[in-house]
């Protein structure tokens, strides 16, 4: 754990994978993502299920009808937010898993500011959001400012931060936001603070516009900005940048801040914009790992934010079928984000490919 | 050769520091009514894990394989620690099941570090995410309750009885295993090759030494210590499995290797400092009138924010082994 070269080491191997010209990146992604679903299904050989029948429910079950496409859709909006908080942490050459965390926040300030004041109907929306993302932002500082100051490794502040969020968030949501009767859950945000469901069959609202406009958004800023380009020069080049003058405390305090917004607008979407809810759970359990499964969801989108909206789309699809395949084939849906670890796994190791392609000349 | 006795300089200064504390600590609290005997069972039960975890990573850094899904090795182990002693019917068997299994991860995890050429840190958190996801399946899988298994009593690895309190076997084993690590790696041929593998993997292969079998070889080992700890944690401590059971324990175990800067002896005792403010915690949970006042979410958060402050004050230019996280490629 060697507090800076290493990131810029992973930074440097993650490289590899940005070879120019789309189609690299991709045919690596689906390879990934094949030998991921590949051993998943030797783990349910393991344990005696039918993986044929079992992936059978997963996909007919994510991307079935309609209606399943919608739901796939809810599911992906907080996916692509935390991917988002991941990749542009390895943009500016840092490893930032501090999402969990900030997303438990996120949904407590929009539980807060959703249940607990009145606003006009449309203003609430907004207000919420805000505040929800402002809570994200402030809890990815202390990190920040702990690899700035002392050097601190990321991966070591974020993951202790995120505990203590879990400890704290529950806390806040069982003492003070409790809905009175139903200790279970916060206080349900009010209307006038939800976001307007899309259709009558899915959970799906019209924050997956908020959060395909955020995505967009920072693909802007990376690309079109000056701020976005000084943001990629540090994490791809540490040196050219500071002998370009650019500072590369505050590249790093600003990739963690808005990394912290997208997990708080994340944590946002699962609380004012995710019925039938409309709360948080005391056990957090509507945003619990969410921020975990946007790492994997950053690195098959290449930690590329557009890329990310399709990778969450394709994880939020396995999320959603993996609920009928429990039912129907018996296996449990955890086993899905086995699988996201597995692809996460195989996406690190970039020689996968080429051993594969040596074993098939032969 | 500066890292020839873990003990030199600033940190054993830290060290007797963090000692006089605890020891001033110990008193306080025996005059506040909470037990010191308790509190030391309790900080031996929680620094097992973490020495056996930062111990076997400390051997593994030093070869130049950085691991950091070391969380996840600790859940996975602890499940088929578990399942191993229902299987055997001997908590002893379920332990050595939980190593293996720790040491199979490892073995991977070299492989694909290795051969693979994987980037390590990404590789490690695909492990934890992986982990997160199967605990959850293989508690399914095997007992088809969700999250929790509750399993039978006699099945825990009984404690030795000292004239001070209990201690675990493994808790022994950790310690002794920290000694015996300081004294592979510094006096022993073998702990040579290790670390001038992570210092200089060329130099190493020029000598006709298989850099890719020691890095292979301390990834399995550090694979193994750390599923010894998680099989530990329901066979020896809490007496259950769930899904959370490790509670960033793996990450606890990595601030306690940058603490101590890949020594052994250090990293043991930075497990003793962060194992005894859980003991603490869980001292501090069930003590009337501490517990109607203090929430205990706050006391839940003890540790990480000791990790926290510890590794903020405590930390330095550390030297690192230079070949660290790179994976080596013969030319």
């Amino acid at each position: 754990m060697k507090a800076e070269d290493d990131c810029e080491k992973s930074v440097s191997l993650m490289k590899r994978f940005e070879v120019p010209g789309p189609i690299r990146p991709i045919i690596q992604s689906g390879v990934a993502v094949l030998l991921g679903l590949l051993l998943g299904a030797l783990l349910m050989i393991i344990f005696g299920y039918d993986p044929i029948i079992a992936y059978y429910w997963l996909f007919k079950g994510a991307f079935g009808s309609v209606s399943d496409i919608m739901e796939t859709l809810a599911f992906a909006t907080p996916l692509m937010l935390t991917a988002v908080t991941f990749a542009i942490g390895v943009k500016a050459g840092l490893f930032n898993i501090g999402a969990e965390g900030q997303i438990y926040l996120g949904a407590l300030g929009a539980a807060a500011a959703g249940g607990a004041i009145t606003l006009p109907a449309g203003l609430h929306v907004a207000a919420a959001t805000a505040f929800a993302m402002f809570l994200g932002a402030l809890w990815a500082v202390p990190a920040a400012l702990l690899k700035i100051w002392r050097g601190v490794h990321e991966v070591i502040s974020s993951i202790m931060f995120n505990w203590i969020a879990f400890h704290f968030v529950i806390y806040l949501a069982i003492y003070y936001l409790a809905e009175p009767g139903r200790a279970e859950r916060t206080v349900p945000a009010l209307p006038g603070a939800r976001y307007p469901v899309l259709t009558g069959g899915s959970s799906l609202t019209a924050v997956i516009f908020v959060g395909i406009a955020f995505c967009i958004g920072i693909y802007i800023y990376l690309w079109g900005t000056k701020a976005g380009y000084e943001l990629r020069l540090v994490g791809t080049n540490p040196d050219a940048a500071n002998y370009a003058g650019v500072s590369s405390r505050r590249v790093m305090l600003l990739s963690f801040v808005i990394g912290g917004l997208a997990a708080g607008l994340a944590g946002a979407s699962q609380i004012i914009g995710r019925p039938p809810a409309w709360s948080l759970y005391a056990t957090l359990g509507n945003v619990i790992t969410l921020g975990f499964d946007g790492i994997g969801v950053a690195l098959i989108g290449r930690n590329h934010p557009i890329g990310g909206i399709l990778a969450a789309i394709f994880y939020g699809g396995l999320q959603h079928g993996s609920r009928l395949m429990e039912y129907n084939a018996g296996v449990y849906s955890e086993l899905v984000r086995a699988i996201n670890g597995l692809i996460v796994v195989a996406l690190a190791t970039p020689e996968i490919i080429t051993i594969i392609r040596r074993r098939f000349k032969r | 050769m500066k890292t020839l006795y873990g003990l030199k300089g600033k940190r054993g200064l830290w060290l007797l520091a963090a000692v006089v504390l605890i020891a001033i600590f110990i008193y306080i609290v025996e005059e506040s009514g909470l037990s010191a005997v308790s509190l030391l069972e309790g900080g031996l039960l929680a620094l097992t894990p973490l020495a056996l975890t930062a111990v076997g990573e400390c051997i593994n850094e030093k070869s130049g394989v950085v691991n950091i899904g070391l969380e996840g090795i600790l859940l996975i182990a602890s499940v088929t620690g578990v399942y191993g002693a229902e299987l055997f019917e001997n908590g002893f068997f379920g332990l050595l099941i939980g190593a293996l299994t720790g040491a199979f991860i490892g073995f991977v995890f070299g492989i694909i570090s290795v051969h693979g050429r994987a980037d390590q840190i990404v590789a490690g958190m695909g492990i934890n995410i992986f982990a997160l996801g199967f605990i959850q399946y293989l508690l399914m899988a095997i007992w088809a309750f969700p999250g929790v298994h509750l399993f039978e009593r006699r099945l825990m690895v009984r404690p030795i009885y000292t004239p001070i309190g209990q201690l675990s076997t493994v808790t022994l084993f950790a310690i002794i295993a920290a000694g015996l690590a300081h004294i592979f790696l510094y006096k022993t041929v073998l702990g040579f090759r290790i670390r001038a593998a992570g210092e200089s993997p060329a130099a190493v292969d020029v000598a006709g030494v298989r850099v890719d079998r020691v890095r292979i070889l301390t990834s399995t080992l550090g694979g193994a210590l750390c599923g010894l700890g998680g099989a530990f944690m329901p066979l020896a401590w809490f007496g259950v499995v769930v899904k959370e059971i490790s509670a960033g324990r793996g990450f606890i175990a990595l601030a306690c290797v940058v603490f101590a800067g890949l020594e052994p002896l250090l990293a043991l005792a930075a497990a003793f400092i962060f194992g005894f403010a859980e003991g603490f915690a869980h001292a501090v949970a069930v003590t009337p009138g501490v517990k109607e006042v203090i929430p205990f979410y706050f006391v839940l958060m003890i540790p990480y924010i000791t990790t926290l402050v510890v590794v903020t004050i405590a930390i330095g230019k550390k030297r690192f082994p230079s070949a660290s996280g790179k994976p080596y490629v013969r030319e």
